[in-house]
């Protein structure tokens, strides 16, 4: 759990192995490096003081029974100090398998979520990449239109599909003129789901769509045309050439959109609120509530949430990372 | 710059039904993209509190009123003036920051450079819960709680470490021959960097400065809790003050709105000619 701990000194620490070696090398070594270092260390500093040692607090309240309460604080000039006490790995055991039994159902929904948003996400990206990069009259324009909601800011456009959304909104306008009736978007358990999924896939879509088209620009034009002379068929085009042209790209957008779509804070906060609507909380944002929604303020729980996101990803982004270069060397 | 935008391939002539095809579907997802922002902007121009459940009444007595109040009788130009405050600060800081670490991690394997692009990556993985409370306790401890400085530092961690990756894949199609060029008319490396290699890097540069931007000027859960006194909201926060348990003036909210997004999509206006040579890049080299 104290991935980024070591980072702090690795550079150091290693440059004095550097030093022990050959002369000859440390001299030319030294001289190519000192200045990478350089240039690495304003961002080392920002990432120790401000992930790395926070990381290391954070994780430290998860063995504590840290509330508002008893964690010290300021009152005016008065300092009271911390009192809270260590508890172990109580706070684990109760949140995995608490009485009130939380945390497993926003898991399960937090998996369906970052599942569903991605595979949409990237594949209505990809498809519009693909249709952007053909020969089309107001190419330009649509791609100005398309990518417009990533230049207006999140908390802005949340804001106008929560208008949409709302039980007289516009789009309960629409399905009830069409017959599907009155559909209770932002209360119903099932279709706040559907609601977070379709606008988080809303935001999503334009960076996915611009990175993707970068890829296929990149592809170079000759092997369409060598397929095409073979005789392949768009679609063959597609799967045998688009595809794997796209993996270095696609597999770095899979992997951060998986990232992204886990810690999605804002869509859901912003859509439903913090302290409402329990069913469509993920952990992020469940742990924020533990922290925020309540008096006093949990420190332990929410950050025991926290620890266990971090975790859930970082295993998994091991595992991607190993499967994506194994992908890699068989194709090699 | 390795990557050359290719021109789309002329494969013949498309049937008129696909060519069709085509447009609708662009048109279709250009229209659902664009219709949320459109109508915010539609509602902003209802005057009475309760437009938004008539819209048809809007359109009958557009009006500009919403702008005006937001403008004269609230604190909006406060809260955008911290705003800009803090997102031309992370923009600025990250920027710098982040390219300097991706041009060093572009350009030379010195050791720790595997350890530093995986902890780029793994800071993107931390939930705001963990780190909110420590990060409370530290701002507070140094003074810097209720600080611009605070804040943009604390935006400053998430932004640059994408962005220190996605500038270090643009570096990467940026010739080496370059700075061995600088170096031999006597350039240091510094000096490289500074006067050879961020002017070539534009493109990378725009992406990188447009996204520092956006995540500042949109933030919302640190802002909320960071900053304490009332002159120093951010618009993020500021906003909500149009909103309480009982009465939630829509109107306020959408012009407030428009008037965020404005200086956003100006500076996306910008920098949108780079947007896909810049991300590509990133993205390829990852």
């Amino acid at each position: 759990m104290t991935v980024a701990a070591p980072v702090e000194t690795a550079p150091p620490r290693r440059a004095e192995e550097r030093r022990a070696g050959p002369l000859k090398r440390i001299r030319r070594s030294y001289d190519q490096f000192w200045y990478a270092w350089a240039m690495c260390a304003p961002v080392v500093v920002i990432l120790a003081l401000l992930v790395g040692y926070p990381l290391v607090l954070g994780v430290m309240y998860t063995f504590t029974d840290a509330t508002s309460l008893n964690v010290g604080h300021t009152i005016g000039v008065n300092h009271i100090p911390d009192t809270f006490s260590w508890v172990g790995l109580k706070t684990y055991l109760d949140i995995l398998s608490g009485p009130d039994n939380q945390f497993w159902p926003h898991f399960w929904w937090t998996i369906i979520w970052t599942v569903s948003c991605v595979t949409v996400t990237v594949s209505l990206g990809l498809g519009l990449a693909v249709l952007l990069n053909r020969q089309v009259r107001g190419r330009a324009f649509y791609r100005l239109l398309l990518v417009l909601p990533w230049a207006v800011p999140t908390f802005v456009t949340i804001f106008s599909w929560r208008l949409m959304l709302a039980d007289d909104g516009v789009l309960n306008s629409l399905t009830g003129a069409i017959g599907l009736g009155h559909i209770s978007w932002l209360s119903d358990p099932f279709w706040q789901k559907i609601a977070a999924i379709a606008v988080n896939t809303w935001v999503g879509v334009p960076f996915m769509m611009l990175s993707m088209l970068g890829g296929l620009q990149a592809i170079p034009a000759e092997l369409y045309e060598a397929a095409e002379m073979d005789g392949a068929s768009a679609w063959q085009r597609f799967r045998h050439v688009t595809l794997p042209g796209l993996r270095p790209v696609s597999s770095t957008l899979v992997l951060l959109g998986i990232i992204w779509t886990f810690n999605q804070f804002n869509v859901i906060f912003l859509l439903f609120g913090a302290n409402n609507s329990d069913s469509v909380q993920i952990l992020v944002t469940y742990s924020y509530k533990l922290f925020f929604g309540q008096t006093p303020m949990d420190y332990a729980r929410a950050a025991t949430v926290g620890v266990l996101c971090l975790s859930i990803l970082v295993v998994f982004t091991e595992f991607y990372r190993r499967w994506i270069r194994r992908m890699q060397g068989a194709q090699a | 710059m390795s990557i050359i935008p290719t021109k789309p391939r002329v494969r013949g002539r498309r049937s008129l039904l696909a060519s069709l095809g085509l447009h609708g579907v662009l048109a279709l997802a250009a229209f659902i993209a664009a219709f949320p922002v459109v109508w915010v902007v539609y509602i902003s121009l209802g005057a009475g509190e309760f437009d938004y459940q008539h819209p048809q009444r809007i359109a009958a007595h557009p009006s500009l009123s919403n702008y005006s109040h937001v403008l004269g009788q609230t604190d909006f130009l406060t809260w955008l003036g911290n705003s800009a405050i803090v997102a031309a600060g992370t923009m600025v800081i990250g920027v710098l920051v982040s390219a300097s670490a991706g041009y060093a991690v572009s350009r030379i394997r010195f050791l720790g450079r595997g350890t530093l692009m995986y902890t780029f990556l793994l800071t993107q993985m931390f939930p705001v819960a963990v780190l909110m409370v420590p990060l409370y306790k530290i701002l507070s401890e140094t003074g810097l709680l209720d600080s611009y400085l605070g804040l943009i530092l604390v935006y400053c961690t998430t932004a640059v470490p994408y962005c220190a990756w996605l500038l270090k894949g643009y570096f990467d199609t940026i010739p080496v021959d370059i700075d061995e060029a600088g170096r031999i008319d006597g350039l240091t490396p510094f000096g490289t960097f500074w006067r050879l290699i961020l002017p070539l890097a534009r493109p990378g540069l725009a992406v990188a400065a447009f996204y520092t931007f956006i995540t500042a000027w949109g933030e919302v859960a640190f802002a909320s809790f960071f900053l304490l006194s009332p002159n120093k909201l951010t618009l993020a926060i500021g906003m909500k003050q149009f909103i309480s348990q009982y009465n939630s003036q829509w109107n306020y909210l959408a012009a407030t709105g428009v008037l965020i997004a404005i200086p956003a999509a100006a500076l996306f206006y910008v920098v949108q000619k780079n947007l896909v040579t810049g991300l590509t890049a990133g993205g390829t080299k990852g």
